[in-house]
């Protein structure tokens, strides 16, 4: 039986608040602090300014500059400062202004936050979620789009959290922020103002013409570690997260492939549970991240499946990645896994 | 030769050609040491700024030497703490026990009770004194050589020796490296073991303190060998940039394994002076003048709590011993170091002091040695009880998967099963698992 769970809002439809991701993310944070005195907000240009995304808009009018502030130039001093918050007992929510800029930070993250509770058997803790825009589609080149979530979900302590819509990112954010331990909550930056089908040359679409931004208010929250069921159908398993979520929706509605879409949301803890009870349904799997390829995400998922699935499986799991080379700024579509590429592994996996 | 640009070739034949310099320690084993070159300042001469001064007016302070302990015994000058006897009495008793507490665990090490050891020999006043000019509750975030932190704390020795024999008795699990202690009720940080990564979070620490309107503050120690890394600089960025009520605390044993000083930029500057480039107050110590030590991390806590900025101090002293067990000085330095190091040793200074003031004698100080040796040969053995490392007595195995997140995800449930199983298969029944 699978555990993924579809959190559509019960929301009456003249009480329906739209909100984009930004908005939710703004709203999410909003409510933890209002809970919360022990939230603090804090990362390049978060405050006054209200964020290069605008996801801290209004923050420190509300909060005050103590609660919500701006930081100098340096992610190692942002994670570390963190850390030190969190021993106090405060619960931090650094932005990374990209998650490109995220690796000045890594020891602190690697070595002392992931860590602190295991090396001090429990004394001291970092609770800290770390916000960072991820993912490209937005011209940003090769610092501005990078997917280094492999990176993260590597480090034993560290979890790693990833919504594709506003609800999620709303429920998966507030129950980050109140998890004791670090997580990496990384915002797919595309999809920050609308769904992204994968069609660049499309208009786009505002996140208000779908349901699922739809975010109530006050406070809710989605567990980490359990996946979203997007789409139910029996041909194969799709399993995707972030902006590649809407992009094989979007693939799969205009081929006519009937696919269990799993939206992961959590990659570390990953709902193995949901993955194990789709593919043993369906018997296919296909993988779909953005992030480079060679030991990727990708990876693990598809050596998870093989070893847990293997004589369910009617054909090899199929991995659609971004190519194993820097984004480039003028080629980004031609990086990007778009339908071509996992039309072409959806032909390939239902083949026989 | 590297490559160039062609149109550049020519032209550059005529410069004269740049030449690298790589420092060189002014001794090598074999050596005869001489440290004249060293500029050590009159004892008393350094003058005491009001704590809320403005760093601008504090570079004499960063280049000079803050000294209290003249030749003659006696306290000198505006930096003299005035302590009373007894409190005296206490500094060379946690002093002397932190040494007896080197030496034992030292030859532990030998004996092959535990794969690591780190002394801090010649550098007791470094943590001693500075941590006893601290509130008892104020936060430190220590690096690895500041055990005499722990010692004037009251944290029991049982459990330093436990967490050193990683045994069934160690708090943290046996998963540290020896000497890798923490406390939260004794308001001491985990030690990493990663170098200078404590420094920005200190500074983080006194951020929230100030945040929520406590009145603690946050004192850290880093080699200065470390601060190269740039840690060092977020923290003093940070530190300057929201006034954080922090000490920096720089322990300058001039030795980093066998890097000397130098090859931190020691050559060129001070390291108190790196407060000046960043706004901080900067002190410059005697680091084996107890006295000095105290009163320097004295006036930078009271700075902190007034609200009126952080402050780094640099301890100049000297690294008397290897760097750990698994290092031979006498491969990369020169003996006779030791022994002419100019500013002496800082218990043997502290207890002519207390003769001199007519406090002490040598008789007490004998039979100190001995309690302190007599105490930390008794712990020892206490200890022992709890096993010695690779002996066994360590804590169940389950535990190696615990506090890796608050609860236990399938994965590492997964894992932890496999490894039961391992060791049911290695030792069928026999071992508490």
């Amino acid at each position: 039986m699978s555990t993924a769970v579809k959190d559509t809002p019960a929301v009456e439809a003249d009480s329906e608040r739209r909100l984009n991701m930004i908005e939710a993310i703004n709203d999410a944070l909003a409510v933890s602090m209002e809970r919360d005195p022990d939230v603090v907000v804090m990362g390049e240009d978060v405050g006054y300014f209200g964020g290069v995304f605008r996801c801290t808009a209004g923050l420190q009018e509300k909060f005050g500059k103590t609660r919500v502030f701006d930081t100098p130039i340096s992610e190692c001093g942002i994670i570390a400062v963190a850390v030190g918050m969190g021993a106090y007992g405060l619960r931090p929510v650094p932005e990374i202004q990209f998650a490109d800029y995220i690796y000045p930070g890594l020891d602190q993250l690697i070595s002392e936050a992931a860590r602190l509770r295991y090396r001090s058997a429990g004394e001291y803790i970092a609770p800290m979620t770390v916000r960072s825009p991820f993912g490209g589609g937005i011209f940003g080149g090769q610092t501005h789009s990078q997917s280094p979530e492999a990176i993260f979900t590597h480090v034993s302590g560290l979890k790693t959290v990833i919504p594709s819509t506003p609800y999620d990112a709303k429920g998966l954010l507030i129950s980050a922020i109140e998890d004791n331990d670090p997580v990496i909550f990384f915002e797919p930056k595309r999809i920050y103002n609308g769904p992204f089908s994968g069609y660049y040359d499309k208009p786009a679409q505002p996140w208000k013409r779908f349901d699922e931004s739809v975010v109530p208010e006050g406070h809710y929250t989605i567990p980490l570690g359990k996946a979203r069921r997007v789409t139910e159908g029996n041909e194969l398993t799709i399993l995707a997260y972030g902006t590649m979520v809407h992009v094989v929706e979007a693939v799969c509605r205009e081929k006519g492939v009937e696919a269990d879409i799993l939206d992961l949301r959590t990659l570390v803890p990953l709902d193995i549970e949901a993955i194990e009870a789709s593919v043993e349904r369906t018997g296919r799997c296909l993988i779909v991240h953005e992030a480079t390829r060679t030991s990727g995400f990708g990876a693990e998922l598809s050596a998870l499946v093989t070893e847990r699935c293997f004589y369910h499986l009617e054909a090899p799991v199929e991995r659609v990645t971004g190519f194993d080379t820097p984004y480039p700024h003028s080629l980004e579509w031609a990086y990007f896994p778009g339908p071509v590429r996992i039309g072409e592994a959806l032909d390939k996996i239902l083949k026989d | 030769m590297a490559d160039r640009p062609e149109s550049g070739a020519a032209q550059g034949e005529n410069r004269p050609k740049l030449s690298l310099h790589v420092p060189e320690p002014k001794f090598r084993p074999g050596d005869t040491v001489n440290f004249s070159h060293l500029q050590i300042p009159e004892v008393g001469t350094a003058p005491r700024p009001d704590e809320t001064c403005d760093p601008k007016d504090m570079h004499e302070l960063a280049f000079g030497l803050v000294r209290v302990l003249g030749d003659d015994n006696l306290a000198h000058g505006a930096w003299d703490p005035k302590l009373d006897p007894e409190t005296l009495r206490k500094m060379l008793g946690h002093m002397a026990m932190t040494r007896a507490f080197d030496e034992r665990m030292f030859r532990g090490q030998r004996q092959g009770k535990t794969s690591f050891y780190m002394k801090c020999t010649g550098e007791e006043a470094t943590s001693v004194s500075a941590s006893m000019a601290l509130a008892a509750d104020d936060m430190v975030f220590p690096s690895y050589r500041q055990q005499g932190i722990l010692i004037q704390r009251g944290y029991p020795m049982i459990e330093m020796i436990n967490q050193i024999y990683s045994n069934k008795g160690d708090k943290l699990k046996g998963r540290q490296l020896p000497i890798m202690y923490s406390s939260r009720e004794h308001s001491f940080f985990t030690i990493s073991g990663n170098l200078a990564t404590q420094t920005p979070q200190a500074v983080g620490w006194a951020m929230a303190s100030a945040i929520k309107g406590d009145s603690r503050i946050a004192a850290t120690w880093v080699g200065e060998g470390s601060t190269a890394e740039g840690d060092f600089h977020s923290a003093c960025t940070f530190a300057t940039v929201y006034n954080a009520p922090v000490i920096l605390n720089v322990i300058n044993n001039q030795w980093a394994i066998s890097s000397f000083s130098g090859f931190a930029g020691a050559e060129r500057t001070t390291f108190a002076a790196r407060a000046l480039g960043y706004g901080l107050a900067g002190l410059r110590v005697d680091g084996n003048d107890a006295l000095a030590c105290y009163a320097a991390e004295q006036w930078a806590a009271n700075r902190a709590r007034a609200n009126a900025g952080p402050t780094l101090i640099e301890f100049f002293t000297y690294r008397a011993e290897g760097h750990s067990t698994s290092d031979d000085p006498t491969g990369y330095r020169s003996a006779q170091e030791r022994t002419e190091w100019p500013l002496g040793d800082p218990v043997t200074r502290l207890k002519d002091h207390l003769i001199a003031l007519g406090e002490w004698d040598e008789e007490r100080q004998e039979k100190m040695d001995l309690d302190a040796a007599e105490f930390v040969k008794k712990t020892t053995k206490e200890a022992e009880a709890n096993g010695i490392l690779g002996h066994g007595l360590h804590h169940p195995f389950r535990t190696m998967f615990e506090d890796v997140f608050e609860e236990l995800p399938w994965h590492l449930k997964e894992q932890s099963e496999q490894a039961i199983r391992e060791r049911e298969t290695k030792f069928p029944g026999g071992l508490d698992l």
